[in-house]
């Protein structure tokens, strides 16, 4: 029961105290799970993260409930996962009711209007932060102007077509690639 | 049904977004504007709150967008959309498929993802570029250059740039966030 309650009070503490999404949440994660309680081992942890990157949705509800499973099961994952959901849920809802009088304030639009530019810039660092990260393979490159020419066009023309397309058609061209390489060694090896 | 539509958008967004909350913005950003949930700026205004609010952005923005469309039920729908997709998927990978991410398949799909959510990412910041900057939306759209916007981001890029030299984590988003308040404040009411 004890661990029960330690896991939520935790999982409750790194969502009020991190800002700035899960890679900011993974490292006080590490630090709570590994360094302070020893419940998991550093090895395990970075296998954690690297499941939390690379599936979809939230990367701080993939460790919250990757965590949770490892720790106590179905119920572990169950309460992790609700823990660090908790403090932004009841944050963001009380924000969002007083949201549209506070920004009817002039002096509150205007700071706003100073924001939306900040936020512009912090979109444009998060994607050139995963560009840096990315090999420059001629793959990568086609696959990245491909997408960013074709969605401004698409936008530009008001042509809709979603970006739910986009995800797959590349996920199936990194399928495709991989299959071409092998046929091509599996030649390469008969010759 | 305003609850079951926030539910199930979310729960397309979580099920098919790649690389947490800003590989998931530009998603939402197509969701909200298709269906009139939010405008550009109330768009930009909630990432805003999410981005300088702690907890998850995503699951920050899911009550947010929930909230303005649905009040608690709608936020509570929104959230739940998309936290679920990545909580049964986890508890799929942590109980069932522990290998999961050592197939050749997986690894050969996820070698095409990465590259496009950064294109996804890059070509969203364009486009809000060029509808705040510059008043481009469509083709035909009137242009309009807001002069102050590019004070601002010129102020954030030297401000950013000093900073790096120095430190190379920057300065964080919710200190960048405060600074162009102040000058939204400065600029825009004079």
């Amino acid at each position: 029961m004890k661990t029960y309650v330690t896991l939520f009070l935790t999982m409750l503490k790194t969502g009020l105290f991190t800002f700035g999404g899960g890679y900011a949440m993974i490292a006080l994660l590490e630090n709570e799970f590994v360094s302070q309680k020893k419940w998991i081992e550093k090895e395990e942890f970075l296998d954690m993260v690297a499941i939390a990157e690379s599936t979809p949705g939230p990367i701080a509800i993939n460790a919250a409930t990757y965590i949770g499973y490892k720790m106590l099961r179905f119920r572990g994952a169950l309460l992790a996962t609700v823990g660090v959901c908790i403090p932004s849920f009841i944050i963001i809802y009380i924000i969002s009711l007083f949201f549209d009088q506070f920004l009817s304030l002039t002096l509150v639009a205007n700071a706003f209007k100073g924001i939306q530019v900040c936020v512009i810039y912090l979109i444009f660092s998060a994607g050139i932060k995963m560009l840096k990260g990315i090999p420059k393979t001629p793959f990568n490159i086609i696959i990245m102007t491909f997408v960013i020419s074709a969605m401004i066009i698409t936008s530009f023309l008001a042509v809709r077509f979603s970006t739910l397309y986009y995800i797959l058609i590349c996920g199936m061209c990194g399928v495709s690639m991989y299959l071409l390489k092998r046929l091509s060694k599996n030649k390469e090896d008969a010759a | 049904m305003i609850y079951l539509e926030l539910f199930f958008t979310f729960l397309q967004i979580g099920t098919v977004s790649f690389g947490g909350g800003y590989g998931m913005i530009s998603l939402i950003r197509e969701q909200v504007l298709s269906r009139n949930w939010l405008s550009e700026t109330d768009f930009l205004n909630m990432i805003a709150v999410s981005e300088s609010t702690p907890g998850p952005i995503a699951v920050n923005m899911a009550t947010f967008i929930g909230a303005s469309q649905g009040g608690l039920p709608g936020s509570v729908a929104a959230t739940l959309g998309v936290v679920l997709p990545s909580f049964i998927i986890i508890l799929l990978i942590a109980a069932l498929i522990r290998n999961l991410l050592k197939y050749k398949g997986v690894q050969a799909f996820l070698s095409g993802i990465r590259p496009c959510v950064t294109g996804l990412i890059l070509a969203t910041a364009t486009l809000l570029f060029f509808n705040t900057f510059l008043g481009i939306q469509q083709l035909h759209s009137p242009f309009s250059i807001d002069v102050r916007a590019f004070a601002i981001l010129t102020v954030l890029l030297i401000l950013q740039h000093r900073k790096k030299a120095k430190n190379p984590k920057g300065i964080p988003p919710i200190g960048l966030i405060s600074i162009s308040a102040c000058l939204g404040i400065i600029l825009y009411s004079f």
